[in-house]
């Protein structure tokens, strides 16, 4: 029981609090938000809304990703688990531009 | 903004066509029209703002050859305004003849452009201003040697003064006067211009046939979206050449021989078409999208089989003619008198 207490104790302080879900619809050649603020280990969905495929990335050190060609009405989740602020884009079309802010 | 020094001819091509779309043509044609509808100004940035001694800088700098080191190439050499702003070439020639990789691009419309160059490696005309002139297979030309040689020529050194007050001739004020002058190079008023603004008469039937599968069943409007037809964008069209484009700059999968959509505005003017000049006519484009591209990882998903019959492809040709401005003459600067 001891030993059952302890490791909740130690689950507790490890664990973040409860990892939030974000979502970003990219449509008309645009993202809806141009920055958000996420707490570190939330997720971020990407949804393409347009008829057509985007491909949504970082390069930004440390937080790169690529969500390679992404068809219509798909949806693809982020999750950002590092403190920072991420570049977005999208390498199909440049004017797609946001940033997301990654706080503790 | 101001626009009087270009007098009526670029006035006439900043007129905002009709707010009225046709009534007679198709719903969902008069919805589209919204799309397509001709800016109001031309945009320029915070930090290089219009002015007109600046564009007339830029105008008289792009027709002057003394910008290369053989002083034989000006910008418009490549970017020939008798040429829809290119040069008619599949591939562009440089500095002592040297061939070049891709077609010279033209500069209409560039002022809305997000990024430049096929494969978008700069980020502004003020960025890529430069790039051509310096390039030693374009015009070898040292640019703090040109500085020195532009700063030897009287009305040069004036205007630069008058033009940038306390900076004067720098590489960065270069940079900006030529900017300033190609955003003002804006595509004229062509007849789909006058069709949407209400001329049921401007363009033929087939056009107007033309202009619904480009926006359907044709897929065109993909990419080749909006007033300037293009989205700014990079995409591989599955051409069968090793170029790989947008690719070797931003190193992603999809970017592997993706190019910029270049816009369709004076298309017809501007043959050969896609950035390796190996398409001889719009109507072999056409067949390009519809059974010519190769398969490969990186092809868009936009570019697929598109069973267009021989009558589509000539109303999407005939389409296409419309964007054609009518020629529109455009002003040869009497260069400042000084050495080669």
């Amino acid at each position: 029981m001891k030993h059952l207490v302890a490791a909740l104790l130690a689950l507790a302080v490890a664990a973040p609090a409860w990892a939030a879900e974000h979502e970003i619809i990219q449509q008309n050649k645009k993202f809806s938000a141009k920055e958000i603020t996420v707490k570190k280990g939330d997720t971020v969905v990407f949804k393409n809304a347009d008829p057509f495929v985007h491909n949504v990335y970082s390069q930004t050190p440390g937080m790169e990703f690529d969500l390679q060609q992404q068809q219509p009405g798909g949806s693809s989740p982020v999750k950002f688990d590092k403190v920072g602020e991420a570049d977005i884009r999208c390498a199909i079309h440049p004017t797609m531009k946001m940033t997301v802010k990654v706080t503790e | 903004m101001k626009i009087s020094w270009f007098g009526a001819g670029l006035a006439t091509l900043l007129i905002v066509v009709g707010s009225t779309a046709s009534a007679e043509g198709p719903k969902d044609r008069a919805a589209l029209f919204a799309d397509y509808r001709r800016p109001a100004e031309i945009p320029f940035p915070a930090d290089n703002p219009f002015t007109v001694e600046k564009a007339e800088l830029g105008h008289t700098l792009f027709f002057d050859p003394r910008l290369s080191k053989s002083n034989v190439i000006s910008c418009a050499t490549c970017h020939n305004p008798g040429l829809g702003w290119g040069d008619g070439l599949a591939k562009g020639i440089g500095h002592g003849a040297t061939n070049l990789g891709r077609r010279s691009p033209t500069i209409l419309n560039l002022a809305w452009a997000e990024l430049l160059m096929w494969d978008g490696r700069k980020n502004s005309l003020e960025d890529q201003a430069l790039g051509p002139i310096e390039a030693e297979v374009e015009m070898a030309q040292n640019v703090d040697e040109l500085i020195v040689e532009l700063g030897a020529i009287p009305d040069y050194r004036i205007r630069f003064n008058s033009a940038f007050p306390g900076e004067g001739l720098t590489k960065a004020t270069l940079a900006k006067a030529i900017a300033t002058y190609e955003r003002t190079v804006v595509s004229g008023l062509a007849p789909f211009d006058r069709w949407i603004a209400g001329d049921e008469a401007a363009i033929p039937e087939s056009a107007k046939r033309g202009f619904d599968l480009f926006n359907g069943k044709a897929n065109c409007a993909a990419c080749h979206s909006g007033w300037s037809f293009t989205d700014h964008g990079f995409h591989d069209i599955g051409l069968p050449d090793t170029d790989i484009g947008r690719g070797a700059i931003l190193k992603l999968p999809s970017m592997r021989h993706a190019f910029k959509t270049p816009t369709l505005r004076d298309i017809a003017r501007r043959a050969p078409y896609m950035h390796d000049g190996s398409v001889a006519t719009l109507e072999a484009a056409v067949r390009h999208y519809d059974t010519g591209f190769v398969r490969r990882p990186s092809l868009s998903p936009s570019i697929k089989p598109l069973g267009l019959s021989d009558r589509d492809v000539a109303d999407l040709v005939a389409f296409m003619e419309t964007l054609t401005s009518p020629p529109a003459p455009v002003i040869l600067p009497v260069l400042p008198i000084g050495k080669h």
